[in-house]
């Protein structure tokens, strides 16, 4: 049986090959989850942007740090076979940060999908985290603050110890042009994010 | 194939650590409390799907896709393989993106302050899709050798960065391609990073059947990506 080819690290210098735009080229994804396009009838639920910085184990900002979101859409449908329900949207989205290490992604609020045990998850957005410096991409979610019922009731969140839990909500802010979700990503230390062994 | 078994959990015996010390940037950057293993549900299940409108006719064509004047200086290549899961089983119709340095070993990207020439007919970014057989081929040059700050001396093997999706978020994979007998892996803590049996496999082989006379060289590697974890009995 073939063995699992090894991962390694995107290095500095993945931006014109996987968050091209600023090279004046297309990437297969740039931010956004859903397209501007899409509003109104065409797409369900509520426009949020999260956006949060990542920092290491020094809380310096990673500059050079890629985000990829996968989502379900506002009825909880993952546009994949292994769904088999039609999505209303795509549901990926990637980014990188910027100078001080920032994220912006704008999407749609998901919908709540079947567990693993088949009852119903908390929303949340899939992720993975990808830099200089990390041999492997590092897997975690972001949970919504305003969702406390549901979250208290998650099966993952019940997974991880009550004292990190908070790492994996991203926490509500209203503001002029919309709700916007702060998720900091915290590599390493004290209050180190929760990543899976997804 | 059941659309919904788990898939086998990373392979540690087969990736590096989050933490290499050799490898510096490492030390700050990798996490150090236990991952938690994630029972998978549809979420880790499902994964980005995109078509061939993703990828353009010259994606994967490096040595002309950032043409503007002539063609691109170096060492004309053809990289070309199979993505199968671990039971060998083709992954077809999956994204593929690639990034390199070119021929002199700098980088298009803006940071690289690597004083070796910049090639304007190079941009050094593609991508292809999979067939239905799991095989993918990009046209390219030969990617150069540079220095990095890591630590005195410090240079990367030459190398070709490849991104991969699989059918689930799961599946996904970053990994680089090296080249057979490249003096530069046994100083690399980045390649020296992988545990030692597992190496290799991100060695690719000089083949003189892909190889095409008068135009390019060529190197087969071939990816292995996560499969579900229980073989189906019956296949249709
Ligand atoms: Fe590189």
């Amino acid at each position: 049986m073939p063995k699992q080819t090894p991962s390694q690290t995107v290095g500095p210098y993945f931006a014109y090959g996987l968050t091209p735009q600023p090279y004046g080229r297309e990437g297969i994804a740039d931010g956004r989850v859903v397209d501007r396009t899409l509003s109104g009838a065409a797409l369900a639920g509520h426009r949020i942007t999260v956006t949060g910085r990542v920092l290491d184990g020094a809380k310096a900002p990673v500059i050079d740090a890629m985000i990829e979101i996968w989502q379900a859409d506002a009825q909880g449908r993952y546009a994949h076979p292994a769904d088999g329900r039609e999505a209303s949207f795509h549901g990926f989205g990637r980014t990188g940060t910027d100078g001080e290490g920032a994220f912006r992604i704008e999407t749609i609020k998901p919908g709540p999908v079947a567990g693993a045990d088949a009852r119903p998850q908390a929303p949340h957005l899939n992720v993975a985290v990808f830099a200089r410096g990390m041999p492997n991409h590092a897997y975690t979610r972001v949970y919504f603050s305003d969702e406390t019922a549901a979250n208290e009731a998650d099966m993952v969140l019940n997974l991880v110890g009550p004292d990190r839990r908070n790492t994996l909500v991203a926490m509500l802010e209203k503001t002029a042009g919309g709700p916007v979700y702060r998720f900091d990503i915290r590599l390493q230390g004290e209050d180190e994010t929760v990543f899976f062994d997804a | 194939m059941r659309p919904n078994t788990p898939y086998t959990p990373r392979d540690w015996d087969s990736h590096p650590p989050y933490i290499v010390p050799d490898y510096r940037s490492t030390l700050l950057r990798g996490p150090k409390k236990p991952l938690i293993p994630l029972p998978h549900s549809l979420s880790e299940l499902t994964g980005p799907v995109f078509g061939h409108d993703v990828v353009g006719p010259l994606d994967h064509d490096l040595t002309r896709n950032g043409v503007v004047n002539a063609e691109p200086l170096g060492e004309r290549i053809i990289v070309t393989g199979k993505v199968m899961d671990e039971a060998g089983r083709p992954v077809p119709h999956t994204l593929v993106e690639l990034w390199q340095a070119n021929a002199a070993g700098r980088y298009v990207h803006r940071w690289d302050q690597h004083a070796a020439p910049l090639d304007p007919n190079f941009f050094g970014g593609g991508r292809t899709m999979t067939d239905a057989e799991g095989r993918y081929r990009f046209i390219t040059i030969k990617p150069g050798a540079y220095p990095w700050g890591n630590h005195h001396n410090a240079w990367r093997p030459n190398h070709i960065h490849f991104s991969l999706f699989g059918p689930s978020f799961v599946t996904r994979l970053v990994t680089q391609m090296y080249f057979p007998g490249d003096p530069l892996l046994a100083f690399d803590p980045i390649y020296q990073g992988i545990p030692e049996s597992a190496r290799e496999r991100l060695v690719s082989r000089f083949s003189l059947d892909v190889t095409e006379p008068m135009m390019a060289l060529g190197y087969e590697f071939d990816i292995v990506l996560r499969g579900p974890r229980a073989t189906p009995i019956d296949e249709d």
